[in-house]
């Protein structure tokens, strides 16, 4: 008696398990890099409304989880906020927009400008204070990204630095929490994506983006690839994309999700 | 239903519940060892506390794994936040178990109970808009070991007190009433008496709150300022092994998501160890 429940058990639980598979023909699994995600939930929403009986399914991770998990098959879709490495030509990147990454400085800082060998001594620990680059006299705070974000990779390799030569006084996750130290910190410098800086600025947070090279960091200077800390947002899949998976990044990268990119304040490609 | 039917039912449903209990605690253990094999295979355990740095994003041969600067982060601050709770904890349980008259006592205990409700990324988002930037304007940058600690202290402050209280309330009426008729004062009984008969369960219950100090993430994670170092003072930036694998998890792959495992390990080893000292510390005074 007992056993047969067991078995009937274990038989409804094999068919729980087994029913996404089933329904994978209109479920798409995207998952990867926080700077990309809200963007493609809100093209995910816009794809929904559209196409009732599709389920997109976002989520976010970082750009080493998008290559990671296209690669291993448990996404559909990856999500990567920077160019493929030589290393992930097994994959195949389709750019749906453009960001950037500002040095971002407190309002209340009055330093208006800072050359890259400067950002490159104040993050390796050869300038320490803000009087030797016309600041205040007052020891620098170096926010710094945790090890693996795409945002620090790219941050590195502009500048030429090594992981290792970093001398931070704050490590932080996300944007956002990198944002609110800076806003609490008028000694503070971070680097976060032009896209969230330039919301948060107009939004009244203390905090203004420094030009790099004599540039603006604007969405312009993004988009025409003037401004030179900028990377694609790309979509990567492993091998060419079909059915649903195909229709969804021929959407992404339509006219008709230009104002979404916009509003995420990234910059659309044509 | 006979009683005895009850009784013989009882056992084995019992029996299972403690078994399935035990069961995940071994398998999480498992999964712990199966997920950090190819960072201990392909590092060794000697990197771990030898390595120059922690720059795992580079692969095993490259990178660098010293997780020891995470370990002394993690105890540090738990121990920082013990040092601060554990006194304030034994005051506000003496408060309530000897000195408030009934009503404030059941009052301050419902309050104690509450403040141990109060989620975690609450006391961390405190911290960060209210603790740190007055720490900065101390010594900056701010984020740093005290703050960690601070924030851990009022986390575990409950705990303590809640621990501490129904340790006081289990020692017998009879030696209150005895130190009474001995002609001795409140403070007197309280302190030389009740307090030590309950030093057990007091030590217990610090200890437990250290554990779980240890095992906390988000709060500290937005306060301690994440930077992998031995701190030289409290005002350093620490990272813990919490902070640590909560950072790097989501970006992490290969020997360094590995590596994060084996974080998880070395955090496993010293929680263990510490219920292990918590309940040595309630035997012995069981004992005595």
């Amino acid at each position: 008696m007992k056993t047969v429940q067991l078995l009937m058990l274990a038989v409804c639980l094999l068919c729980a398990t087994s029913s996404p598979a089933v329904l994978a023909k209109e479920k798409l699994v995207v998952t990867g890099s926080s700077t990309v995600a809200p963007l493609v939930s809100e093209i995910a929403r816009a794809y929904e409304a559209r196409h009732p009986g599709a389920r997109i399914d976002v989520q976010t991770g970082g750009s080493s989880r998008g290559i990671a998990d296209a690669r291993a098959g448990l996404a559909d879709i990856g999500m990567v906020s920077r160019a493929l490495k030589p290393d992930e030509a097994d994959l195949l990147a389709a750019t749906i927009a453009r960001d950037g990454i500002a040095v971002i400085l407190h309002a209340n800082n009055p330093v208006q400008r800072l050359s890259d060998t400067q950002i490159a001594q104040i993050y390796t620990g050869a300038i320490r204070n803000w009087k030797d680059v016309g600041g205040r006299t007052a020891p620098i705070t170096v926010i710094h990204k945790a090890e693996g974000r795409s945002t620090l990779e790219l941050f590195l390799a502009y500048f030429k630095l090594a992981a290792e030569r970093i001398k931070p006084s704050v490590v932080i996750g996300d944007n956002q929490q990198g944002i609110k130290t800076l806003a609490g910190n008028p000694d503070g410098i971070a680097y976060v994506s032009i896209g969230s800086a330039e919301v948060e600025a107009e939004a009244g947070t203390p905090i203004k983006l420094l030009p790099l090279a004599g540039i603006a960091p604007t969405t312009a200077s993004v988009k025409d690839g003037r401004f030179p800390l900028s990377r694609p947002l790309n979509l990567v899949t492993r091998g060419t994309p079909t059915g649903l998976g195909k229709a969804f990044i021929d959407f992404a990268r339509s006219k008709a999700v230009h104002h979404l990119v916009l509003e995420q304040a990234f910059v659309p490609v044509d | 239903m006979s009683p005895s039917t009850r009784d013989r039912l009882a056992t084995p449903l019992l029996a299972t519940a403690a078994v399935v209990a035990t069961a995940v605690l071994l398998l999480i253990v498992a999964f712990l060892l199966r997920e950090s094999q190819p960072a201990l295979e392909a590092v060794g355990l000697a990197r771990f506390a030898f390595d120059p740095s922690w720059h795992p994003a580079a692969a095993a041969e490259a990178g660098h794994f010293n997780l020891m600067p995470m370990v002394a982060g993690s105890l540090l601050a738990a121990l920082g936040a013990v040092l601060i709770a554990a006194p304030l904890g034994l005051l506000c349980a003496v408060f309530c178990a000897d000195y408030a008259p009934r009503p404030l006592a059941s009052t301050f205990r419902a309050v104690l109970h509450l403040l141990a409700g109060v989620p975690s990324v609450v006391y961390g988002l405190w911290g960060l808009v209210v603790l740190v930037p007055m720490i900065r304007a101390l010594a900056p940058p701010g984020p740093s070991l005290l703050a960690a600690s601070l924030i851990l202290a009022l986390m575990i402050l409950p705990t303590v007190a809640v621990l501490a209280d129904a340790a006081l309330a289990a020692v017998p009426r009879e030696l209150r009433q005895a130190a009474a008729a001995l002609g001795l004062s409140r403070g007197r009984t309280v302190w030389s008496v009740v307090v030590p008969t309950a030093r057990g369960g007091i030590a217990g219950g610090v200890l437990l709150a250290g554990g779980r100090a240890i095992g906390e993430t988000l709060a500290v994670l937005m306060v301690c300022g994440n930077v992998v170092q031995v701190p030289d003072s409290v005002f350093d930036p620490v990272r813990t092994l919490t902070a640590n694998i909560a950072l790097e998890m989501a970006y992490a792959t290969g020997d360094h998501r590995a590596a994060l495992f084996v974080s998880g390990l070395a955090l496993a080893a010293v929680v263990s160890l510490l219920v292990w000292a918590a309940q040595g510390l309630e035997r012995s005074a069981a004992h005595a």
